[in-house]
Formats: C-alpha cells, sequence, structure tokens
C-alpha cells in the first residue's frame, strides 16, 4: 500500500479567508459567530452564524462565472487555488489524467435553491435563468475545480450530511493507497446560510440562539457555519521526489453506519469509526494525543461522542486532548471536516491545539480534556478527527507528524 | 376554550403516539406512550401549527425551555398559557 501525504491546504470560513488567518484565528481562540446577515433574517428565530464575511465575489469572478458558481462552489475555487499553490503542482500530461478531485457537500448550491425557489413562487416568476441547474448540483464544486486545475482523474461528490468531508477525503486517501492516483484534490465546501437553509435547521429544534458551547453543561445546540477546506493529497513517494513540503501523513481512515436512528447518534457506531480508523493506522490508542471533536455543542452528540471516545481508548481517554473548532467557525455541515483538519494539521505541525471556545461548565458527561477556551501548546505525533453525520454515518481519519 | 385546547393536544399526542385519543391518559408522560425525541419535535410543530402559537422549546435543554413536557397534563396546561398569552 503506497503512503499518503498532505502537500497542500486552502480554506476560507468565518475564521479567515486562508489557512494562515484561520490558523491565526484558531490560536487566539477568536469566535467566527455573529449576527446573521441574510435576506429576511427578521423571520428567522435563529439570527446567529459563523459566516464568511466581507467577502465580494466580484473581486474573484466575472459575471459569467458568477452565474456559474454557487456560492459553495466559490468557496470551493479559493480554497483550492490556496492548496494547489502551496503544494507547487500543475497539472499536465500524465499526472492531469490520473489526479481526481472528491469533495463533501451535504447541500449543494442551497442559496441557488433559494434564490430560484423565491423567483417562481414568492414573485410568481415563470423562468428561471438557464443555469440553475449546473449552478445548484451537489457536484458543481466538483466540476468547477476539475476545469479550472485540469484534474482528468476520479472525480466525485459524496453527500453523507455533517459527514461528507471525512467520507470524500478518506476516499481520496484510499485511491492514492490503492495506487489508482497520485494526486488526489479532496475537502468540502457548504453554504446554506439563506432563508430557507436555516430555517430548514430550525425546524429540528437543536439550534442555539446565542453561542456554540461544545462539552460545555449550558450548551444548548449548535451554530452553522459556512465555507470550504481544500487540500491536496499525494503519494509520499512522489511528494519526496520532487521536494514538496508536507504537512502531515495520513494514516488511517475507517467509516461505520449506525443503523439505528435518522438523527440520534450511537456510542457504538462512532466508536467502531474510531477503533477502526485506529486499526486502519496501525497506531496503538495510546499514541494519539488529540482529537478534533465533531463536537457540534448539542445534548445529544457531545455526551455520545465523549462516551464513545472513553469506549474506544479506555484509560487513556483521560490522557489525550480533544477539542471542537466549531465553538470558533460554526458547523458547517458536509464542509465541516474539511476546515477541521486544519486544527489537526495545526496540532501536528505547529504543536499547537486549537480550543474548544465558549466553555463555561463542566459536564459529568464529557469529563474529557477538552482544551477549554485557551490554546495549548503540546507535541502530538497522532491525531484524529471525528465526523459523525445524521443518518448514523461516521468517518474518522488518522494523522501523523512527518 | 379550554376543553377544546385539551382536546385538540391530546388528538395530536395520540396522532404521534399512534393511539386511540381514549388510550391517552393526563397523567402519562410522552416517555409513557412511547414518544421519543423526535415524535415530541413533531408535536410541538403540530400543536404550534393548531393554535398559531410559538412553543419556545429546545431539544438541548428541554428543563429550560419553559414548556412543561413531563406529562400530558402538563403539555396541555402549557398550551393553554401559550394561547392565552399569545393571542391575547
Amino acid at each position: 500500500m503506497k503512503r499518503v501525504v498532505i502537500t497542500g491546504a486552502g480554506t476560507i470560513n468565518a475564521l479567515g479567508a486562508s489557512v494562515p488567518q484561520t490558523m491565526e484565528a484558531m490560536r487566539e481562540g477568536r469566535c467566527g459567530i455573529g449576527p446573521l446577515e441574510i435576506r429576511d433574517v427578521d423571520r428567522l428565530s435563529i439570527k446567529i452564524a459563523g459566516q464568511v464575511r466581507g467577502y465580494d465575489p466580484e473581486a474573484h469572478w466575472n459575471r459569467q462565472q458568477i452565474s456559474l458558481y454557487d456560492r459553495f462552489t466559490q468557496f470551493t475555487l479559493i480554497a483550492a487555488k490556496e492548496a494547489i499553490a502551496q503544494a507547487g503542482l500543475s497539472f499536465i500530461g500524465d499526472l492531469a489524467a490520473r489526479s481526481g478531485v472528491v469533495l463533501g457537500t451535504a447541500g449543494g448550491g442551497v442559496t441557488t435553491w433559494d434564490e430560484n425557489y423565491r423567483a417562481v413562487y414568492e414573485t410568481g416568476k415563470n423562468r428561471v435563468h438557464p443555469f440553475v441547474v449546473p449552478k445548484l448540483m451537489n457536484n458543481a464544486a466538483a466540476s468547477h475545480l476539475s476545469m479550472e486545475f485540469n484534474l482528468k482523474g476520479p472525480s466525485f461528490t459524496v453527500a453523507t450530511a455533517c459527514a461528507s468531508s471525512n467520507h470524500a477525503m478518506g476516499q481520496a486517501f484510499q485511491i492514492i493507497r490503492s495506487g489508482m492516483s497520485e494526486v488526489m484534490v479532496t475537502g468540502g465546501s457548504e453554504s446554506m446560510l439563506c432563508f430557507g437553509g436555516v430555517k430548514a435547521w430550525e425546524g429540528l429544534r437543536v439550534m442555539s440562539k446565542d453561542a456554540c458551547r461544545p462539552f460545555s453543561a449550558n450548551r444548548n445546540g449548535m451554530v452553522q457555519g459556512e465555507g470550504a477546506g481544500v487540500f491536496v493529497f499525494e503519494e509520499y513517494e512522489h511528494a519526496r521526489a520532487r521536494g514538496a513540503d508536507i504537512l502531515a501523513e495520513v494514516v488511517g481512515f475507517s467509516m461505520t453506519s449506525d443503523a439505528a436512528d435518522i438523527v440520534m447518534p450511537s456510542k457504538q457506531g462512532a466508536a467502531r469509526a474510531i477503533s477502526g480508523a485506529l486499526a486502519d493506522a496501525g497506531v496503538n490508542a495510546d499514541e494519539v494525543g488529540y482529537i478534533n471533536a465533531h463536537g457540534t455543542g448539542t445534548a445529544a452528540n457531545d455526551k455520545t461522542e465523549c462516551a464513545a471516545v472513553a469506549d474506544a481508548f479506555g484509560a487513556h481517554a483521560d490522557k489525550l486532548m480533544i477539542s471542537s473548532t466549531k465553538s470558533m467557525h460554526g458547523h458547517l455541515i458536509g464542509g465541516t471536516g474539511a476546515v477541521e483538519l486544519l486544527a489537526c494539521i495545526m496540532a501536528l505541525r505547529d504543536g499547537v491545539i486549537a480550543p474548544t471556545i465558549g466553555y463555561e461548565e463542566p459536564d459529568p458527561e464529557c469529563a474529557l480534556d477538552v482544551v477549554p477556551n485557551t490554546a495549548r501548546e503540546a507535541k502530538v505525533d497522532v491525531v484524529l478527527s471525528n465526523a459523525f453525520a445524521f443518518g448514523g454515518m461516521n468517518a474518522v481519519l488518522a494523522l501523523r507528524a512527518v | 376554550m379550554s376543553a377544546s385546547v385539551k382536546d385538540k393536544v391530546i388528538e395530536i399526542i395520540a396522532e404521534q403516539a399512534v393511539l386511540e385519543v381514549s388510550d391517552v391518559r393526563m397523567d402519562q408522560s410522552l416517555e409513557d406512550l412511547g414518544i421519543d425525541s423526535l415524535g415530541l419535535v413533531e408535536s410541538i410543530f403540530a400543536i404550534e401549527e393548531a393554535f398559531d402559537i410559538e412553543v419556545p422549546f429546545n431539544a438541548n435543554e428541554p428543563q429550560n425551555s419553559q414548556f412543561d413536557i413531563s406529562s400530558v397534563a402538563a403539555i396541555v396546561a402549557a398550551v393553554e398559557s401559550l394561547v392565552q398569552e399569545q393571542t391575547a
């Protein structure tokens, strides 16, 4: 089996428009969640989000491109540009033919659906723009990314709600590991901060009106975010031969399905995914120094996740650190695992553990070291990134320092 | 007014529990009736639609939601006071 390393990273999210900005915010424990600024926000009961602010599409794209790129595609392309520039790769010839893109998104072009439903239902128009379908389709971001960078190999989009990005990156990992490709561009993106996108989440009554406080006893729900995270995954020898700067190695991946409940998480399903990732990576539980938690800030997720970690790690659960950066950037739904992978890279490369901010009261059901409120310096060699989706689909990645 | 609120709430709960209206007792909890967290959220939605009210309920902290769901009687009382407040 081939070894797989990360040689490029890019992002745009509520914490920043690049990886350095985002990592700086994570180090400082800065909160990117604030008042939601969208049309008809006064008709929503949830009025906060981790929104990408100060973003002007026209600074990046011409009119023709904007007519084809939903906001989730725009975020993807911005993140991909940063990642591919860092990797320093040009996709030509054989490399282009064998390299592909696997991205995660839960909703795809939700804003495009929202705007055009408005046009036909609310405004009563009988005609929509000709590009509505290619703009809203879930694979639009992956397709535009492939076109922009000439990626002609295996390319597709994965949709497993909040685990989409982790499932996508797991696929990219396996494609390279098996020898099918030498380079894959992967990650995920989401942008559902529009009236319909937020209203749908409101319905479930799991959203917080004031803050995302994962693991804190007084947590009262999740907060939506938006943005993208994109990475260049590369076969280890390929990266070494060209002297690429290696950010981290992806060493394991596991996915499980609870087969139980459409919204309630299962401790067993999560624990099996965690143990599976360790086994796939061939690492012992006690080598893991940090877990980037799914940590949504809901009552159900956080206690189930802590119980799963306790089950999977036994006594070592009390020695490792586990934090949820959703407290800072919000829950990017299908894009969340990708942005959260940055916290894993920061832990491995810079020795800085991103905090769980907004932590106010210990919860006996979440009695782990959640790195409350302030980032911590620590040397860690192996980290995990958890993602547990509605529908009971779990995906856990394991990374090692190189 | 009060009797009709009670009847309607019981009808909504009975439908969610897949029971006859006559099988729902005022002292029962939703758990007794076999209604899980999804069923609860759906019941609250149905109550809001039926009475045109906003029910302050967050599934993360049901105990702090100022909407007592401990029994059928408690739910009926809570809905009665919300109807009074919100249509006053």
